[in-house]
């Protein structure tokens, strides 16, 4: 197992480099002005002109890809052209927010939508069932933003038991950590819920139809015991890499969540790079999103064998 | 049936017990005013943008030798006093005893006459100022000399423009004013907070304990700037949704900027107040680029002028009448400088019939390029002209974009149909009511976007700079607004103003053009 993940991430060099190239291209060959931006509104078109010089904007295309290319190398993302913070202690410095929300959002999501799924599928057919897959359904289809307003209005603005906005940080205390945590997690949560009880129901259903499954009914085994060890043990794959993908679509997928519950997040950030066209910020942070992306694809991929021994992999 | 207002007192009282109602513990320690701003602040260096909220966060913790109060007088500030020689050609000006920086360091000549510089070689006002310029010394560390080349009448105006200078030390001053500062000290009455700082989130000031205010009430940028608050938080939240929810929830306590149509609802909240913190406001300029067919010829662009209809644009970007007026002026309505000579009342209503009649004369079929941001307040003006325009017979190409990408494309001199464009529009405010500032007059070398070139123009424009009298000057006024409806250098849309609110325990807001958070109040 150690040789295929260490061959597995020799892989990922490629895919960066790939990545890399085509983060640079994309956003360079647009029409965009960070010279312009950062100048402001009133500013002459010299000035303008002296900024691009300065920040080597002026440099043919080439010569600022490889020296942006040989800085990565040598682990510098380089520095936002805008506050001059370098890029990874931006990173950094909104890291905890996303993953505190990612985490928190995917455990609600495995806590509620795990045994949704099984309880449908043990259900099959019934009202039951149908009730699951219609909360599943409606979690699926409520925007994250329509919910995230939904839920300010009710339990901030009415009931007044948490913050509209921001994160503090755990360090600060838990008890307001946790506060400052529910609505996010609540809004972003549902869609994970319904899709992990989706994914769980159909591979429950599956795995309930086999013979093994057939055969400890006969032995006499109660519901429970059937379920969650035989059932759900060996419907887990499709799960997990359900879990896993999520987890990876979290990290960069908070950016409507952290903007409407005002969390300085990394997705707020890579979105406010976009919007100001911050090009060093934009390269690093996807460019650490990719990694990220690759290594949780891997992580789930070596899991797999941890629920099902028949797996193995070849060095 | 137990009813929701049983329960709500039991479910406070739980959470007050369990530690979970903890909101506003940092609040009793301190008094913190917790701000949201129109914008992120991306930039610290007043010099090296012109981003209005690196102006707000300028005057948060710099000082100004000169400050303009609410009736846009200048009036002294970091200067205790000056004097003028007989000919108008040396000012004499002695600073105030006690002013220090936020290091401790006594602030001297050497650091005003830095300041000065580095702010003459980016500012429109400095620059003017500069080029009559002889001489700037230091007689000692509390007295300097500004010697002039010619009569100006706008030096005092010049150091007291909203845009600086900014008085920092000598060793940050001396920056090359194309590179950002790296060291944040000014002597204003709030220190910048620079460990705190989350770009994109939250930027804190505290109070500076060490600040000597004026003895004179607060008025615009002048007077004394009190700090009644020991702590200033600016927390940028992107939706408006969530900043009037926060504002509601008394998480937060002013919003700088709250978009026209959730007004009503915070005006509902007895705990919520709403007001105009800048009574100048905005004005809305559409520019035509006068380098390329159809608005390279005169009479097209003065189609424009007869074309508009200021109220459609105001009804159609802000809304409620109550904030907005029409202005029959190329400058600033409101301001010393506000004049309809030349015809400038036809911008307020449209005249379709005179409009085509100079189409008929002199467009040819070109296409016009009209950027239209989708993510500005200038939006829906782009949406209107395109459709005047096209009323007019006018082939109108009509180009969505972000704002970042119409800043970026207006400084391209590439014909329209190359990467280049025909028509913007923006807005733009106090600086709108000098010729020397205002970014659509200039009509020479420094002429903005849209590269008008009119000798009269700039004629007109120094002179008015120099001039003295405040009637002569007013009569160049006059003739230069005349040349401009002429010439058609750009159309004025309308001025408006932006609704603040705050929460009713919040007071001592000063009014005034520029947001600064001194003799504010929070009980």
């Amino acid at each position: 197992m150690l040789a295929y993940a260490v061959r597995r991430l020799i892989a990922t060099i490629p895919v960066l480099f790939i990545v890399a190239v085509l983060i640079f291209m994309l956003l360079h060959l647009g029409p965009n002005d960070p010279a312009a931006v950062i100048a402001g509104d009133f500013a002459q078109p010299e000035h303008i002109e002296r900024i691009r010089q300065q920040l080597g904007l002026d440099q043919p295309l080439y010569a600022q890809f490889f020296d942006w290319i040989w800085r990565v190398l040598q682990g510098d993302l380089g520095a936002s052209i805008y506050n001059q913070q370098p890029v990874l202690n931006l990173v950094l410095q909104r890291a905890e927010p996303t993953i505190a929300l990612t985490l928190s959002t995917i455990s609600f999501a495995v806590i509620v939508g795990i045994p949704m799924g099984v309880l449908a599928a043990w259900k099959a057919g019934s009202i039951v069932d149908r009730v699951v897959m219609v909360l599943a359904v409606t979690g699926f289809s409520l925007p994250v933003f329509v919910l995230g307003y939904i839920l300010v209005y009710v339990f901030a603005l009415n009931l007044q038991l948490l913050p509209v906005q921001g994160y503090v940080s755990y360090k600060d205390g838990l008890v307001p950590f946790f506060r400052s945590l529910v609505l996010p997690t609540l809004s972003l949560g549902m869609i994970y819920v319904a899709l992990i009880a989706r994914m769980t129901r159909a591979s429950v259903i599956e795995v309930l139809n086999q013979d093994y499954i057939r055969t400890a009914r006969a032995k006499g085994l109660s519901t429970p015991p059937i379920l969650l060890i035989h059932a759900l043990k060996n419907a887990a794959i499709p799960i997990v890499t359900t879990i896993g993908l999520g987890i990876a679509l979290l990290i960069s997928g908070v950016v409507v969540t952290e903007t409407v519950f005002a969390i300085p997040g990394v997705g707020r950030l890579t979105v406010d790079a976009i919007v100001r066209k911050d090009y060093p910020v934009i390269q690093g942070v996807l460019l650490i999103f990719t990694v990220v992306y690759v290594l949780l694809n891997l992580l789930v991929d070596l899991s797999y064998s941890l629920f099902d021994p028949r797996i193995r992999y070849q060095g | 049936m137990i009813s929701y207002k049983c329960v709500r007192p039991i479910l406070a009282a739980a959470l007050l017990t369990s530690g979970l109602a903890s909101t506003g513990a940092v609040a009793q320690e301190q008094s913190v005013l917790r701000v949201v701003p129109y914008a992120d602040l991306r930039n610290l260096d007043p010099v090296w943008t012109t981003a209005i909220i690196t102006r707000h966060h300028a005057y948060m913790i710099y000082d100004t030798l000169f400050g303009l109060n609410e009736q846009l007088e200048p009036q002294p500030q970091m200067v205790a006093d000056y004097e003028v020689s007989e000919d108008g050609l040396t000012y004499t000006f002695n600073l105030r005893e006690g002013l220090t920086f936020h290091d401790g360091a006594p602030v001297t000549t050497a650091d005003v006459i830095a300041s000065i510089k580095r702010w003459e070689a980016r500012d429109n006002a400095g620059g003017a100022l500069a080029e009559v310029t002889e001489s700037l010394t230091a007689v000692d560390d509390d007295t300097f000399e500004l010697t002039l080349n010619t009569p100006y009448g706008l030096v005092l105006e010049s150091f007291s423009a909203l845009t600086g200078p900014f008085i920092m030390p000598e060793s940050v001053a001396s920056t090359d004013p194309f590179e950002q500062v790296q060291s944040h000290i000014g002597s204003g009455p709030f220190v910048f907070n620079e460990e705190e700082w989350v770009p994109g989130n939250k930027v804190v000031y505290d109070k500076f304990e060490d600040y000597v205010p004026r003895e004179e009430a607060p008025s615009g940028a002048a007077g004394g700037k009190i700090a009644k608050v020991d702590r200033v938080e600016w927390l940028y939240l992107p939706d408006p949704g969530t900043a009037m929810s926060a504002l509601l929830n008394n998480e937060v306590d002013y919003w700088e900027a709250p978009p026209v149509d959730l007004v009503p609802v915070m005006e509902a909240d007895p705990n919520v107040s709403v007001d105009v913190q800048d009574p100048f406001g905005l004005i809305v300029l559409l520019r035509p680029n006068h380098l390329y067919p159809p608005f390279d010829k005169k009479e097209v662009r003065q189609a424009l002028a007869y074309m508009v209809d200021q109220s459609e644009y105001m009804t159609a970007m802000v809304g409620d009448p109550k904030y907005w007026q029409t202005c029959p002026s190329v400058m600033m309505c409101g301001t010393p400088t506000e004049t309809s000579a030349g015809g400038a009342e036809r911008m307020v209503t449209s005249d379709m019939a005179k409009a085509q009649e100079l189409i008929d004369q002199a467009y040819d079929g070109e296409t016009v390029v009209v950027m239209h941001p989708t993510d500005h307040p200038s939006g829906p003006a782009a949406l209107i002209t395109a459709a005047k325009l096209r009323e007019l017979g006018v082939k109108v190409e009509l180009q969505a974009m972000d704002w970042a990408t119409l800043t970026s494309r207006r400084a391209s001199k590439n014909p329209p149909n190359e990467g280049g464009w025909s028509i913007f529009h923006t807005r733009t405010g106090l600086g709108a009511a000098s010729p020397i500032e205002h970014s659509g007059v200039a009509a020479g070398e420094t002429a903005w976007f849209g590269w008008p070139e009119n000798e009269k123009i700039e004629e007109l424009r120094i002179a008015w700079g120099r001039e003295a009298d405040a009637e002569k000057r007013k009569a160049i006024m006059d003739e230069l607004s005349a040349e401009i409806m002429d010439y058609g250098s750009f159309v004025m849309l309308g001025q408006y103003q932006m609704p603040s609110a705050w929460r009713a325990n919040v007071s001592g807001v000063v009014k005034g053009p520029i947001l600064g958070f001194w003799n504010i109040e929070k009980q």
